[in-house]
C-alpha cells in the first residue's frame, strides 16, 4: 500500500469564466505522433468510460477498455430516463452558464466546488452538440429545432431528452463512435471483465488485474494511466434504482490502494420510484423526474384514509409540494421532494400497501393538454409502470416512494480528474467532482460526458507527457503481488462454504443502511450500525455460501467479490455520515435541521470535503478536509419556497 | 401459485447440456420472473445445486442484458415487453414453463441460459455510427431536423440489442437489429455522408456472423420488446439496393476518422 502524503486540488484561480481556458492552454501536449506510444486504461464503458475511451482513441492514445457486461452498450447510464441540461437558453428564458453554474452549486447545497462547476456549465453546451453531430435523435420542435422540458431544482426550461430514454440514447451514440475506434483497433475492447485491483508501482497508477467472467481466468493489464469510470455505489442498500451489476469494486480497491474516498455519505435519494411490493424484490424502478413537469403529488389530507383516489374529493386532498414550495410547486430539488414523502408517510398519510407511497397524479394534465400529449410526453414510462404494478396511470394516479438513486460521493480528484493516486483518473458517478451533497435531475448525464468528451482528453496529456521513457513491466513485483491478492480471495470466498448466500447477507447489509443511513440520519443510528456492519462482515467471510469453481463463469462468485467491497465501504458511509453532524442535501442529520424541517447547514464547520484515507483493515480511516471557498456564489441557506 | 420449470442447464461452451425439472412453489403474482428465478436460485444454492446462470443487468427493459426463450417464445411473448419486466400475473397456477437460452448459431450458449452476443457488437463495429471526433460537432441546431424524422429515428433508435429478434426468427436472421441502426442513422441528416456505405458495410458483416436470410416471417416484431416494426427491414433492403445500384465508389481510405 501505497502512503498517502498531502493532497493539492490543482484549482486554477483568477476570472472563473476564464479558469478552464488558462488551465487548458498551461497544460502539457503530448505530440500528435506520440501519442500512439502510450497505453491507457479505461474502466467502465457507461457515457463517461464510452466517451472517454472514444475521445482518447481519436487522438491517437492506445486504448484498453474494459465492462463487466456482455457488451459496452450495456452500461448502467443506459437506464436514464428524463433529460441532460445544458445551458443553451434556445428558450430565451433567461438560461446562461452561470445561471447552469448557480443553480448546481445551489442545488448541491454549497458542498461543490465553484470552478469544477463553473466548467460542467460551460462545456454543456458542447456535449449537445457533439451527440448531435453523432446522431442522438433528441426530441424536435415542429420547426427542426431542438425542444426542451424542465426539471427540479431550476426555473429554466434547460433539459434535452429523448423520449423517456435520454440515457439510452446518448449512451449509443458514446457507443457508436467507441465501437467506431474498436474497429479502427484503436481501442481493445474487453467486455465481460472485471477490474478487481489496482496495480501502483513507484507511487503511479500502473494497472489493473483483472477477471474475465466466462473463463475465470486472472489477468495484468499495464498502461501509463488508468481512468476508472465505474459508476456509484447505491447498490450497498442492496434495494436501489442502479442495475443488479452495478458495483463499488473498481473504486473501492483503488482505495484501498491509496486513492483517497471523499464525501461517502451524500446519497442520493430519489422522489419518483415504484414502491416496494415485497420481500423478494430485487430492485427498484426509477419513473423519471420529468414527469413532475405535469404530474402532481398528493396524499389525503386525513391519515388513514383506505378510500380510492379517485373518491378523494379535490378539498380532501392535500398536495404538499405546492403548498408548501409555492415557487417551485411539484419541481423541489430531489432531496426535498423525498424528504416530504418520508415526512407524509411517516405521519400516517400515505397511500398504498404499508402507507408507504403517494400519489403522482397525472389527471389535471391529461384535462389540460390531452391524453395524446401525455402519451407522447411519457408514454414509455407509463407502460413500463403499468407492465410492474398492473394499473393504468391514465385511469389512476402512480404511486410513487423515495429509492436509492446516485451518489454524489466517490474518489476523491484534483481538478484535472485525477485521485490522490498520481495517473489515476476517475470519471463520472465515480468521482465527487460536482454535485455536491445533491445532484440536480439530468445532470448526471451532462457530468459524465463532460468528463468524458471534454476534460480527460486534455488533463491526461498534462500527466502523460514527459513519461514516454518509462516502460510498461507487467511481469514486475507489484503486478505479481496484486494478481496473488486476488486470486487468493477468490480461492477464499470460495473454501468458505458456509450457510448463508451473498444475496441474504448483502439484504441485511441494505436494510441496515437504509434504516440507519438513508433518508434521515441520527448519531445513535449510525452508531449502532458502526457496531453492527463489521458483525455481518464476520459473518459473511466465516459463513457465507460460494458455489461454483473460480475457472468458470460463476455470478455467485462475482456477487460476493462486490458485496465484500460493499461491507467495508458500508462502514466508511456510516462513519463519514456520523462525523458530518449539519445537514446538508441529501445527507440529513436529524440533529440539524431548520425550524421548517429543512436541512441546516453549518457553514461555520462543514464546508468542506471529507476526504478518507484507508489505513488498513478493521475500520480504521484518517479524515483530511479539502476547504471549499466560495466567490461567486454567496453562502445561503437554500430555499424553494 | 405454484409453477414447474424445465430450465436448460449447461456447464459451459463446450459442455452438453440438458433440461433440468425445479418446481417454483409460492410464486407471488407481483414478482418479476427473473425474482421468481432469484427466490428458485436462493434455494439451489441453499441445498448446494449451483444457481441458474442468466443474463441481467437493469431489471427496467432497457440495457438489454436478459432474455430467453419462455415455452417457445422469446421473453415469453407479452407484447413489449422484456423477461426482467414479465410479471407473474400472466401466468396461471399449475404452468409448466420450459426455459431455454437463445438458439442461434451467432449466439454460442456460455452457460446455462447465458449466450454470447458479442456479434452484435460486431455488426455496429462495421458502420453503425456517425464518424465525427469529439470536439468537431457544429451548434445543435444548425441543422434543423424535422420532428418526423427524428421522432421515427428514434422508434429504430430504442433498440435494446437483445437479441430476442435473432432468436425468434426460424432463419436465425439478424435483419431487425441492423435494420433498426441503418434507419435509425438514414433517417437523421447527421447520418447522410456515410448511409450507402453504411448498409453495404453492415450487411456484409451480417453474412460474415453467418446471421441467416431474412424471409420476412415478422416473428422478430412479433417478440421485439421495443416493438420495432418490420417496415425498418424495408428501408435496409431499399438502402441497400440503392447502394448496390449506386455507381460504384471509392473505397473507405482505411485511416479515414483517426484523428
Amino acid at each position: 500500500m501505497t502512503t498517502f502524503s498531502g493532497f493539492q486540488a490543482r484549482l486554477p484561480g483568477g476570472p472563473i469564466e476564464s479558469r478552464w481556458e488558462r488551465t487548458k492552454f498551461e497544460m502539457k501536449l503530448v505530440n500528435p505522433a506520440n501519442k500512439r506510444r502510450f497505453t491507457v486504461i479505461v474502466v467502465g464503458s457507461g457515457l463517461a468510460g464510452a466517451s472517454a475511451a472514444a475521445s482518447l482513441a481519436e487522438l491517437g492514445y492506445d486504448v484498453l477498455c474494459f465492462c463487466f457486461q456482455d457488451s459496452p452498450r450495456r452500461a448502467h447510464s443506459i437506464a436514464a430516463q428524463g433529460g441532460i441540461n445544458a445551458a443553451k437558453n434556445y428558450q430565451n428564458d433567461g438560461d446562461s452558464v452561470f445561471r447552469l453554474f448557480y443553480d448546481t452549486i445551489k442545488g448541491g447545497d454549497f458542498r461543490a466546488r465553484e470552478a469544477n462547476v463553473y466548467r460542467l456549465a460551460e462545456l454543456s453546451v458542447r456535449i449537445i452538440d457533439q451527440c448531435v453531430a453523432q446522431g442522438v435523435p433528441f426530441a424536435r420542435e415542429y420547426g427542426g429545432m431542438l425542444s426542451n422540458r424542465s426539471f427540479g431544482g431550476a426555473q429554466v426550461s434547460r433539459t434535452f431528452y429523448a423520449r423517456g430514454q435520454t440515457g439510452q440514447q446518448l449512451l449509443l451514440g458514446a457507443y457508436q463512435a467507441l465501437s467506431r475506434q474498436i474497429a479502427l483497433g484503436k481501442v481493445k475492447m474487453f467486455p465481460r471483465t472485471e477490474m478487481l485491483d489496482l496495480v501502483v508501482e513507484g507511487g503511479h497508477a500502473r494497472g489493473i488485474i483483472v477477471r474475465d467472467l466466462v473463463s475465470g481466468r486472472i489477468a495484468r493489464h499495464a498502461a501509463h494511466a488508468v481512468v476508472l469510470a465505474t459508476g456509484g455505489y447505491g447498490n450497498v442498500f442492496y434495494l436501489s434504482t442502479n442495475a443488479k451489476g452495478s458495483n463499488a469494486t473498481a473504486i473501492w480497491r483503488a482505495h484501498k490502494r491509496g486513492a483517497l474516498f471523499a464525501n461517502p455519505c451524500y446519497t442520493q435519494i430519489h422522489p419518483t420510484c415504484i414502491p416496494v411490493s415485497g420481500d423478494y424484490q430485487s430492485k427498484l424502478t426509477l419513473m423519471s423526474e420529468s414527469l413532475r413537469n405535469d404530474g402532481r403529488i398528493w396524499v389525503p389530507s386525513k391519515k388513514g384514509d383506505a378510500r380510492r383516489p379517485s373518491e378523494v374529493p379535490e378539498v380532501e386532498r392535500d398536495y404538499y409540494l405546492e403548498k408548501k414550495y409555492p415557487s417551485f410547486g411539484n419541481l423541489v430539488p430531489r432531496d426535498v421532494a423525498s424528504r416530504c414523502a418520508k415526512a407524509i408517510c411517516d405521519e400516517g398519510r400515505g397511500v398504498g400497501p404499508g402507507g408507504l407511497g403517494v400519489y403522482l397524479d397525472f389527471s389535471d394534465s391529461i384535462r389540460r393538454l390531452g391524453r395524446k400529449a401525455i402519451e407522447e410526453r411519457y408514454g414509455n414510462l407509463f407502460e413500463m409502470y403499468e407492465r410492474i404494478t398492473g394499473d393504468d396511470p391514465f385511469a389512476m394516479p402512480m404511486r410513487i416512494y423515495p429509492a436509492v438513486h446516485y451518489t454524489m460521493g466517490g474518489l476523491w480528484v484534483d481538478y484535472h480528474l485525477m485521485s490522490t493516486v498520481p495517473g489515476l483518473f476517475v470519471l463520472g458517478e465515480a468521482n465527487f467532482s460536482d454535485h455536491g451533497a445533491n445532484r440536480l435531475g439530468a445532470s448526471a448525464l451532462m457530468q459524465g460526458l463532460a468528463d468524458g468528451y471534454f476534460v480527460i482528453p486534455y488533463t491526461i496529456g498534462d500527466y502523460l507527457a514527459g513519461r514516454m521513457e518509462e516502460k510498461l513491466d507487467p511481469a514486475g513485483p507489484a503486478f505479481r503481488e496484486a494478481e496473488a491478492a486476488v486470486e487468493a480471495q477468490v480461492k477464499r470466498l470460495l473454501s468458505i462454504q458456509g450457510k448463508r448466500t451473498v444475496d441474504s447477507i448483502h439484504r441485511e447489509l441494505g436494510r441496515l443502511m437504509w434504516e440507519q443511513c438513508g433518508m434521515a440520519r441520527n448519531a445513535a443510528g449510525l452508531a449502532e450500525a458502526q457496531r453492527r456492519i463489521p458483525e455481518l462482515r464476520e459473518e459473511f467471510w466465516n459463513d457465507v455460501n460460494v458455489l461454483g469453481a473460480g475457472e468458470s463463469l460463476n455470478q455467485s462468485l462475482e456477487k460476493a467479490g462486490r458485496v465484500a467491497d460493499f461491507l467495508e465501504l458500508a462502514e466508511l458511509m456510516c462513519r463519514d455520515a456520523l462525523e458530518r453532524t449539519e445537514s446538508c442535501g441529501g445527507h440529513f442529520r436529524e440533529e440539524s435541521q431548520t425550524p421548517e424541517g429543512e436541512a441546516l447547514r453549518d457553514d461555520e464547520q462543514f464546508a468542506h470535503v471529507a476526504a478518507w484515507e484507508w489505513n488498513g483493515p478493521g475500520g480504521s480511516w484518517t479524515r483530511h478536509r479539502e476547504e471549499l471557498d466560495f466567490e461567486y456564489v454567496q453562502l445561503a441557506q437554500r430555499s424553494y419556497r | 401459485m405454484n409453477l414447474k420449470l424445465k430450465v436448460w442447464r449447461q456447464p459451459g461452451p463446450a459442455a452438453p447440456g440438458a433440461l433440468a425439472i425445479y418446481e417454483a412453489p409460492d410464486v407471488n403474482p407481483d414478482m418479476s420472473f427473473l425474482e421468481m428465478l432469484d427466490v428458485l436460485n436462493e434455494r439451489l444454492t441453499a441445498s448446494g445445486e449451483e444457481p441458474i446462470a442468466f443474463d441481467h443487468d437493469c431489471r427496467e427493459g432497457i440495457c438489454g442484458s436478459c432474455g430467453f426463450v419462455i415455452n417457445g417464445l422469446a421473453h415469453g411473448g407479452q407484447k413489449g415487453t422484456t423477461v426482467c419486466q414479465l410479471h407473474m400475473r400472466h401466468f396461471r397456477d399449475g404452468d409448466e414453463l420450459v426455459l431455454e437460452p437463445w438458439r442461434a448459431k451467432p449466439f454460442p450458449v456460455l452457460k446455462d441460459l447465458i449466450v454470447d452476443r458479442g456479434a452484435f457488437d460486431r455488426i455496429v463495429q462495421s458502420g453503425g455510427y456517425v464518424s465525427v471526433n469529439t470536439g468537431t460537432a457544429p451548434d445543435g441546431n444548425a441543422i434543423p431536423v424535422a420532428k418526423s424524422a427524428a421522432d421515427v429515428a428514434m422508434d429504430a433508435a430504442q433498440c435494446i440489442g437483445c437479441g430476442a429478434c435473432v432468436a425468434q426468427c426460424p432463419n436465425g436472421a439478424a435483419q431487425l437489429f441492423t435494420a433498426a441502426k441503418v434507419a435509425h442513422l438514414a433517417l437523421l441528416p447527421q447520418g447522410q455522408p456515410e448511409r450507402f456505405e453504411r448498409v453495404e458495410q453492415m450487411v456484409a458483416r451480417l453474412d460474415d456472423e453467418m446471421f441467416g436470410s431474412c424471409t420476412n416471417y415478422g416473428e422478430c416484431e412479433a417478440v421485439c420488446p421495443k416493438q420495432i416494426p418490420l417496415d425498418f427491414i424495408a428501408l435496409l433492403n431499399r438502402d441497400f439496393l440503392r447502394a448496390k445500384l449506386a455507381p460504384r465508389r471509392q473505397p473507405r481510405s482505411s485511416a479515414a476518422g483517426v484523428g
